[in-house]
């Protein structure tokens, strides 16, 4: 599965979830896929998607999903300790794992050899969720706790536009949304 | 004079900060309690200082007002989230730091970055006020909010060791 069809397919089963996405392709795609006020697209900072994930998850109840990869995981690992230890009941963490630096050159990350979905089960996470082909995410959705959710995508990025949004305008677009419910 | 940690807690009580995340200091002790105690303040200890941005820049564009308690090498931690996470997209912040390093420092290892830190502030074209006494960061604090929120900028308050 390409990590655009993941997309797609994670975005057409969500309803008015927040979402945080991870810098570079990723965010990219999911601007081609469906852009929307609640996404957030990261244009720098990398690694920090999920922990803008769970801030944003423990100031607020609605539900957060965040679009992360394993380079970037790589970079926070201790995000999943925090997170472990949170415990907010509205954040799904779903990483895009291509095994890769995509946005860069596809140069191999160490989730090539590491099985990221034992590392958080090795920090503590209940729910766990392995994806290969299919996306599933009716169970996942009827889930009020923390869960991660990793899904195996294949390198490369889709041929899609940058972001034409200032960041200024990302962010103040995605607050209005987040105060009008 | 007053407590130091506590006027450190009132001026941020005062100022309306909800959601605080931090790593320890020796000198940040007491007032971590004080965070951890209060029930109208979400407190996240965090692994590391660049992280906790992350989870503030979250709980900002969530609602809340933030503040990270830190020591002055979480800093250098932390050069890249400010520059393109915080400036990038305009995110307010109240970095609270202990600034090790300075007058008074018992370990020679905390002089470096002690002696580098408000030339990183510098090179991210971020406000700092340096409060010598409680009194000073009470008010300090509170002009350091309200030029956060007017400009949506991260602002530092560094307290040096002679500040405890």
């Amino acid at each position: 599965m390409e990590r655009i069809e993941a997309i797609q397919k994670i975005t057409e089963q969500l309803n008015d979830e927040l979402i945080i996405c991870n810098i570079g392709f990723p965010s990219r795609e999911l601007y081609a896929v469906k852009d929307s006020p609640n996404n957030f697209y990261m244009l720098g900072s990398m690694g920090m998607a999920s922990s803008i994930g769970l801030g944003l998850a423990l100031a607020q109840k609605r539900r957060v999903v965040v679009l992360d990869g394993d380079g970037s995981l790589l970079m926070n690992l201790g995000s999943l300790v925090t997170i472990f230890n949170q415990k907010p009941n509205n954040l799904i963490l779903v990483i895009l794992d291509n095994g890769c630096y995509g946005s860069t050159g596809s140069q191999c990350s160490y989730a090539s050899t590491v099985n990221l979905s034992r590392v958080a089960e090795a920090v503590g996470f209940k729910n766990l969720f392995l994806f290969w082909n299919e996306i599933d995410f009716s169970e996942i959705l009827n889930i009020n706790e923390s869960i991660f959710v990793h899904v195996k995508v294949e390198k490369g990025n889709a041929d899609v536009p940058v972001i034409d949004i200032e960041p200024e305008d990302i962010k103040s677009r995605f607050i209005e949304e987040v105060k009008g419910r | 004079m007053k407590d130091s940690s506590q006027t450190i807690y009132q001026a941020l009580k005062n100022a309306g900060i909800n959601f605080v995340v931090s790593l320890p200091c020796v000198n940040l002790g007491k007032l971590m309690e004080m965070v951890e105690c209060d029930i109208d303040v979400i407190h996240v200890p965090v692994n590391r200082e660049e992280e906790g941005f992350g989870i503030c820049a979250g709980a900002y564009l969530g609602g809340k007002k933030t503040a990270i308690l830190m020591q002055n090498s979480g800093l250098g931690n932390s050069v890249n989230v400010l520059a393109s996470l915080y400036k990038l997209y305009k995110i307010p912040i109240i970095m609270i730091i202990s600034h090790r390093g300075t007058e008074g420092e018992f370990m020679n290892a905390q002089v470096p970055m002690g002696e580098a830190t408000t030339g990183v502030l510098d090179a991210l074209e971020i406000t700092y006020f340096n409060p010598k006494t409680p009194e000073d960061a009470l008010k300090l604090i509170s002009k350091a909010v309200t030029h956060a929120d007017m400009e949506s900028v991260p602002v530092g308050i560094l307290l040096e060791i002679s500040f405890w």
